[in-house]
């Protein structure tokens, strides 16, 4: 097998992809960490450069005014939690609402299973931001969701949904739901039936034998669903753009704002640094349990 | 199974209502006459006034060519690059720099899009005042980005599928004298071919819906579709992307629902042939 064209032909295989995304994931994330040292200014490019030239050598500039700046203006702060707070929340959300439906098709026959799956993922492949904007429709004052619940008269008067948090839970958990059911399928279709069998003949009740035999079993894919819902979520610019209160900015949109509107790049960069920081751990997490658990992606 | 009790089953049917309640609220309303999007006028809906509109909306149609143009270059370099990738992981073994390779083709299956969307438009600023190239953002900067986010994708799916399958083919075919660029063609590339397509297609849809990467990296004078119909919807809802949106939906459900059969085709032609081979050796 070790022949030495096979490892040259290998060598190629493996070479151009990582070279591709050395250059465009691994680098730019240098540069971002760069420019988070860098001093902002009224220039094209907006930043000082990094490296200062000090008798004939290069030195580096690192300026840590840019994060000392997030930690002393309240609004940073706030929005990291926020953010945390809105991807945790809605992470245990698509938890709780997942983990039945990945059961039930586990456990469904064919050709039900197949179809249930289909069904789960078909919305998946359909414009994420175009349904996102569906829910403006529903959850509106004047909405789908107001008129029916007036006409059935639960209300008397429309409850304010969009522009809340609830709104922003709703959306997040409605477009991350396929991330959290397919690794839990893929985990869940895996168990052995006979173990449940087994529990059952020896006298444990269905609901003692879920939780003493099936979720201790799931736990890789639970991590790997809920890490998947997790991390971009805390991220999330497009929910609630459109979805989310307008004075309680999540971080993807106060980067966003820092980048696009204030024209600061060092501290967008920076931001985006120390979300880095925070996701840094449950991201190697992921890829740690991905590899088991994504293995029936699609 | 038996006894798994009515509450999964209850949960299913609500997961299901909640995917789907927007999406068919979405199509519902595309029929409406009146433009206040959520208040249906009896008296002249269903009406097709919004597609009509729609197919007269150059700004929309540009954008549409736009995307579509991009998806198919992006999800053909994603192809040709995931695959690379994707061999790679399930079949060499421990190569040096794999580990590198697999944080690569996992980390960005869930990094939140700003950050990846802001470090490849720096990047490409970088190397324009480095080296003149990319002249601008645009076409070539959009489609840079999104080669870059399907890879992983496809890289993922052509992995899994060649998990599913063990390494005595192409042992097999070594053994029969085969030199690995051949076993490659004609055994590995074969066995993935479900994968491709499911990969190009994921990919195409991927590119063909990004919004954030694509906002910070497509420059003032490009707009791809969503970012048209993020900046119409941000000023609120409007009929003629009900109507967009539907077209897309039933689009994309008659493609899964092809493939699917497709797919599923060609698992019974291969379980067959396996059937016959194996009639054949008795």
């Amino acid at each position: 097998m070790a022949l030495n064209k096979h490892m040259r032909g290998q060598g190629v295989v493996i070479s151009v992809p990582m070279i591709w995304m050395i250059l465009l994931f691994l680098l730019p994330f240098l540069i971002v960490l760069k420019l988070s040292f860098s001093e902002a200014r009224l220039a094209i490019p907006p930043y000082a450069p990094f490296l200062e030239w000090v008798r004939g050598l290069p030195r580096p500039v690192l300026h840590w005014n840019n994060y000392a700046f997030l930690f002393t203006d309240p609004l940073y702060v706030a929005s990291y939690l926020y953010s945390l707070k809105v991807a945790a929340v809605s992470t245990l959300c698509c938890l709780l609402l997942g983990f039945p439906m990945a059961l039930t098709i586990a456990r469904a026959r064919q050709p039900w299973r197949n179809v249930l799956l289909m069904l789960v993922v078909l919305p998946f492949w359909t414009s994420f931001l175009l349904r996102v904007y569906a829910w403006i429709g529903l959850l509106k004052h004047n909405g789908v969701i107001n008129n029916l619940l007036l006409w059935l008269g639960v209300i008397h008067q429309p409850i304010t949904m969009l522009q809340t948090d609830f709104a922003v839970y709703v959306g997040i958990v409605y477009s991350y739901l396929p991330y959290m059911i397919l690794p839990l399928y893929a985990n869940l279709e895996k168990h052995d039936p006979l173990l449940l069998e087994a529990a059952a003949d020896l006298g444990a009740r269905p609901f003692k034998a879920f939780l003493r035999v099936t979720l201790p079993q799931s736990i890789p894919g639970i991590i790997a669903g809920s890490l998947l819902v997790f991390i971009p979520a805390v991220g999330e610019y497009v929910v609630p753009s459109l979805l989310g209160r307008s004075d309680q900015l999540m971080i993807g949109r106060v980067l966003s704002d820092e980048f696009f509107e204030n024209r600061d790049w060092p501290v967008a960069s920076a931001v985006a640094i120390l979300m880095l920081v925070l996701l840094v751990a449950p991201i190697m997490l992921f890829n740690h349990f991905s590899g088991r658990e994504i293995e029936a992606h699609k | 199974m038996k006894r798994s009790g009515a509450f999964p089953w209850v949960m299913m049917v609500l997961g299901l209502l909640f995917l789907y309640a927007p999406i068919i609220s979405m199509m519902v309303f595309s029929l409406n006459n009146s433009r206040l999007v959520t208040v249906w006028d009896a008296a002249h809906s269903p009406t097709l006034k919004w597609y009509g509109e729609l197919l007269q909306n150059d700004e929309i149609l540009d954008a549409a060519w736009l995307s579509i143009r991009i998806a198919i270059i992006a999800s053909t370099g994603a192809v040709i690059l995931g695959t690379l990738t994707g061999v790679a992981l399930a079949r060499f073994g421990p190569f040096r720099g794999r580990t590198l390779m697999v944080g690569m083709t996992t980390a960005p299956l869930v990094m939140p899009e700003v950050i990846t969307g802001l470090a490849l438009l720096l990047l490409f600023i970088t190397l324009q005042q480095a080296i003149g190239w990319p002249h601008g953002a645009g076409f070539i900067t959009i489609t840079l980005a999104h080669i870059t986010f399907c890879t992983t994708y496809v890289a993922v799916v052509v992995q899994s599928r060649l998990a599913g399958f063990d390494e005595s083919l192409e042992e097999a075919a070594m053994d029969l004298g085969a030199r690995p660029p051949t076993v490659f063609l004609r055994v590995t590339l074969p066995l993935v071919v479900p994968a491709l397509v499911s990969g190009w297609l994921l990919s195409f849809t991927l590119s063909w819906d990004d919004l954030v990467i694509t906002q910070f990296v497509a420059g003032p004078g490009s707009s791809t579709l969503p970012m048209v119909i993020f900046s119409k919807v941000r000023l609120g809802v409007s009929p003629d992307v009900n109507a967009l949106a539907t077209l897309m939906v039933l689009l994309v459900a008659t493609g899964i629902v092809v493939s699917a059969i497709w797919m599923n085709w060609q698992n019974r032609r291969r379980e067959r042939d396996a059937q016959l081979a194996a009639a054949a050796n008795l």
